[in-house]
């Protein structure tokens, strides 16, 4: 799908990026843990979170992510929407929880990145 | 080896604001010396990790990136508190970060195993008292 497909589907606000909205996405992860996104994701995916801080859009820039998608409506402020425009990210939001928003985007075939956990080691 | 760039940031104790703009900084830098792909992200994501960790857990320190033909090198040192247990601080899942650090979603102890996940090489020596110093290099395609 596309992130136009994504707003669609999330019944979503762009915030950042109109012009990019064509740009095909394959996978998506969901966290309020950024810690865990910078250990967790290897490729340029969607981060869906509902923590607005500086540090989302930094650790986006990090990893080189393609969009961010807030949910439960929540929207950054200005300086922080600021630095993403910067770097080129798209900016979504929705109205949705997390839950709903991954349910309704793997349903239309979007899938997680794949995670290696400590478990893949202990064998 | 002809060092071709070197540059270093200091980085203040819970500086929450700014925490990330030396690592922004480095990783526009090498994208100027033509860097780029997996190696740029992997740098990126352990310069940020370690520039968080200066934030978080020092006193404040540095954080220095110096550019080789071959090589990206970042060397992270502070001047205290030092780490009781360098191998459980190794260990995933592990903090002593404060609730300051978590609100911004880290704090999960995943930052020096993610470093080491990221870095060709990683070392980290520590005394307490005195500070802790991490070095990481990085192979760079030529």
């Amino acid at each position: 799908m596309t992130i136009a497909d994504m707003v669609n589907i999330l019944n979503a606000k762009v915030l950042l990026g109109e012009d990019k909205l064509d740009t095909p996405v394959y996978t998506a992860c969901c966290s309020d843990l950024m810690s865990d996104v910078l250990a967790f994701v290897d490729e340029k995916t969607v981060l869906i979170t509902g923590l607005t801080n500086p540090h989302v859009v930094r650790t986006s820039e990090m990893l080189d992510l393609k969009c961010l998608v807030f949910v439960r409506g929540k929207i950054p402020t200005d300086d922080i929407l600021e630095n993403a425009q910067e770097q080129g990210l798209v900016v979504i939001t929705s109205k949705l929880t997390a839950f709903s928003a991954c349910g309704l985007l793997y349903d239309a075939g979007l899938r997680g990145v794949p995670v290696p956990t400590a478990w893949d080691t202990e064998d | 080896m002809e060092e071709l760039f070197r540059i270093s940031y200091p980085v203040a104790a819970a500086d929450y604001v700014n925490a990330g703009k030396a690592s922004t900084d480095i990783k526009r830098r090498l994208k100027q010396l033509g860097v780029g792909g997996d190696v740029l992200r992997r740098v990126a994501v352990a310069s940020y990790e370690v520039e968080l960790n200066l934030v978080i857990h020092s006193m404040g320190g540095e954080l220095t990136l110096t550019v080789f033909p071959d090589e990206a090198q970042l060397v992270s040192a502070d001047v205290g508190p030092g780490i009781p247990d360098v191998d459980m601080a190794m260990r995933e899942g592990f903090s002593t970060a404060n609730d300051e650090a978590r609100s911004l979603g880290f704090g999960a102890g995943m930052g020096l195993p993610n470093m080491k996940r990221n870095a060709d090489d990683f070392s980290i020596t520590s005394e307490l008292g005195k500070g802790t110093t991490i070095s990481m290099s990085f192979k760079l395609a030529q």
